[in-house]
């Protein structure tokens, strides 16, 4: 089984650090130490049971979300991806204290408790959504890629999905859809080799998926997905085409989860030997090395960071969601449809 | 007042939607330069242009999805799927998203899209060509289905779905596209909800929707002639919500009922309805109400099969003498 696959390379160097300043990376490292605390923090209030339903943690895939959103305009690009959705949620802008108390089912949750882990939505920080269909999100982006489109902004549509949901006939049906009109958006694949517990190779005659994205005739690179900074420099390129009206682009991005597929996923279908060859890949520890290598950083400065981060999501964001009521049961029947809308009874007039 | 046609209607609602709206949309298979398989975007293309009146390729799920997502920012898309059969693989986005996404977001985002597609049984299409679908969509939390049953309504119904905020599902019919009826020729919307009371009459109540409508007229006509018997006849264009006060209302008026659909009988709208009749109607009724439904089979391809598993005016009369034993 291929662990680590030779990466394509169309024109991304795999460390062109000159492309991010020493204050972006250091504030590039804290997001993403602070995005691993957070997921951690979940899996903690999980099994307090402060968190119910289904919870899949990012952790270890840090550099996705982060490389990507830090080479677009979050914010102000539309994003949306699947259920494991809590960090590019926080990172297109969402207040983490506003993402933890939608998982603590509270009112004052970024969908006020209706949501849960798997449906964030920040329509104000234009995240557009996690959906828990696998393949779901495809052609919902390319429509807002379409409104773009149409409405002749300048933005882009992101859209972030797993490897396994690329054998979804929405796959397919967006990225043709996409071509044949030319739509402003980016797909990202962060492939991290499993569907839940089947591995790439069982599931998926092309393993290598921005080969697939050939099929639609659409332009396609493969990167480390563990370096911020290689994922950063490819994102760049790729959002650069698409937001000169290029149309699509399928970036892949190399990447492993640590943890189960959701909470109650044990691993038990991969090797500890595969594990502990991606945790010496770690993200975060990329990163912070490279700047202690270049006298950017030290490691108690590191370790500082690390404790003010683990208080201030104490402190800050699981009181907050504790603090935060739940919703009233009177108002169980509110969101279902529009309120007040008048075209229900024959328009205003 | 004009006499139009039901897809001359619905024509004439698209184009005054598209050019009001830039952000009006038309979406689906072979509607553009085409015309539409039941014509109702004829001529729209070459008004409209490629980027608003989009011909699509054969991806329900994926297109109806990319509607949806379009809703998302502001666009107005009236998707047509040319029949309801290919429904079906598109309710996942139907269902999963369009009808959802303002619960699950907290009432952040609406998925306003029209999805419009023709459901029932033609003649001798086979069982992949005849479904009806519109039981499924009424019980689909999130999500408006109506379905007219004349040209006043396809045209009306059209105009307040693209306008409404909500994901509005209408269910036509393709035997009713060459249907001529009254139109008003000043703009106007049709509500959503409620329903209509299209014929009046004392002894009992039928209740249709779409096609069924003209069953029920029809059998009011020949009870009223051949019988004495006054039939009211009250027209549920919404079908969700149901208009539970205006099925109560009539029921009291007339004390018996009988609802007629053209699908096959369980988990439908007449159990739906029948449900209604027992909740809110028990103590007005003085017979157990009727439902008058298709045989539950997939419909065959055979004319005289096919005949025999879809209801008509015909079974509808025969249910309501049977509410009458002095009257056969
Ligand atoms: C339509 C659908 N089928 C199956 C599932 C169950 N399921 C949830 S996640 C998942 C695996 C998806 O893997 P991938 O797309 O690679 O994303 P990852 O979880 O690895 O990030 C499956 C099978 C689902 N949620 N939706
Ligand atoms: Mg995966």
């Amino acid at each position: 089984m291929k662990v680590m696959p030779g990466y394509a390379q169309q024109g991304v160097a795999e460390n062109d650090s000159a492309l991010l300043s020493v204050t972006d990376k250091k504030r590039l490292l804290r997001e993403m130490l602070y995005a691993r605390r957070f997921e951690e923090r979940c899996y903690e209030a999980y099994v307090e049971r402060k968190i119910g339903g289904f919870l899949h943690l990012y952790s270890g895939e840090e550099a996705c979300a982060h490389g990507v959103l830090e080479a677009a305009r979050p914010g102000y690009d539309y994003v949306m991806t699947s259920y494991r959705d809590h960090i590019h949620a926080i990172k297109c802008g969402s207040d983490p204290r506003k993402v933890m108390a939608e998982l603590f089912a509270k009112e004052g949750g970024t969908c006020k408790g209706r949501g849960g882990s798997m449906h964030i939505f920040d329509v104000e920080h234009r995240f557009m959504g996690g959906y828990a269909l696998v393949g779901g999100p495809f052609p919902l982006a390319a429509g807002i890629a379409k409104g773009i489109k149409m409405k002749g902004g300048d933005e882009i549509s992101i859209c972030f999905l797993g490897d396994a949901a690329n054998n979804q006939g929405t796959f397919h049906e967006s990225l043709n859809m996409a071509k044949v009109w030319d739509l402003p958006v980016l797909y990202v694949c962060e492939n991290n080799l499993y569907g839940i517990g089947t591995r790439i190779d069982r599931s998926t005659a092309v393993q290598d998926q921005y080969k697939r994205a050939a099929a639609y005739d659409i332009p396609a690179t493969q990167v480390d997905g563990q370096d911020v900074e290689v994922v950063y420099a490819a994102a760049k390129q790729a959002i650069e085409h698409v937001r000169s009206g290029n149309g699509p682009y399928f970036l892949e991005l190399m990447t492993y989860r640590y943890r189960g597929h959701s909470m109650s996923d044990s691993n038990a279908y991969r090797s500890k030997d595969e594990e502990r060859s991606w945790l010496k890949r770690d993200p975060i520890h990329i990163l912070r090395n490279r700047l202690i290598d270049s006298q950017d950083l030290t490691l108690s400065e590191f370790k500082d960071m690390d404790k003010a981060i683990i208080e201030e999501i104490e402190n800050e964001v699981i009181a907050y969601a504790e603090q935060s009521p739940e919703p009233a049961v009177e108002d169980l029947e509110k969101y279902v449809l529009a309120e007040n809308d008048p075209y229900v009874h024959g328009g205003a007039s | 007042m004009s006499q139009m046609m039901y897809w001359e209607a619905l024509r004439r609602a698209h184009d005054e939607e598209l050019s009001h709206d830039p952000l009006v949309i038309v979406m689906g298979e072979d509607i553009g330069i085409a015309g539409g398989t039941y014509k109702a975007t004829q001529g729209l293309y070459d008004k409209y242009g490629p980027e608003r009146v989009i011909d699509t390729p054969i991806s329900e799920n994926g297109y109806t999805g990319l509607g949806i997502g379009a809703s998302f920012v502001g666009v107005k898309p009236i998707i047509e799927i040319m029949s309801v059969n290919f429904a079906w693989l598109a309710t996942d986005q139907i269902i999963n998203t369009a009808a959802k996404v303002r619960y699950m977001s907290g009432g952040q985002l609406g998925a306003p899209v029209v999805i419009r597609s023709p459901g029932g049984t033609a003649h001798q299409l086979g069982a992949q060509h005849s479904a009806r679908m519109e039981k499924v969509f009424m019980g689909i939390a999130g999500l408006r289905v109506v379905t007219p049953s004349n040209p006043r309504q396809a045209y009306g119904l059209l105009k307040s779905a693209v306008r409404c905020a909500d994901p509005v599902f209408i269910n036509e019919h393709e035997l009713m596209y060459n249907m001529k009826g009254e139109v008003p020729d000043e703009e106007f919307f049709h509500p959503l909800e409620g329903s209509e009371v299209v014929r009046q009459g004392r002894d009992l109540t039928l209740f249709g929707y779409n096609i069924s409508v003209h069953w029920c007229l029809q059998a009011a006509e020949v009870l009223s002639k051949e019988h004495g018997i006054e039939a009211e006849v009250v027209d549920l264009y919404a079908l969700s919500p149901l208009d539970r006060e205006g099925i109560k209302a009539s029921v009291a008026r007339t004390h018996k009922a009988i609802i007629a659909e053209e699908a096959e009988a369980p988990v439908g709208v007449g159990a739906e309805v029948m449900a209604i009749f027992n909740e809110e109607c028990f103590f007005e009724l003085d017979a157990p109400p009727i439902r008058v439904s298709a045989a539950n089979v997939p419909i065959p391809y055979n004319h005289k099969l096919e005949k025999a598993a879809i209801p008509s005016a015909r079974d509808v009369i025969a249910a309501a003498l049977s509410l009458f034993p002095g009257k056969h």
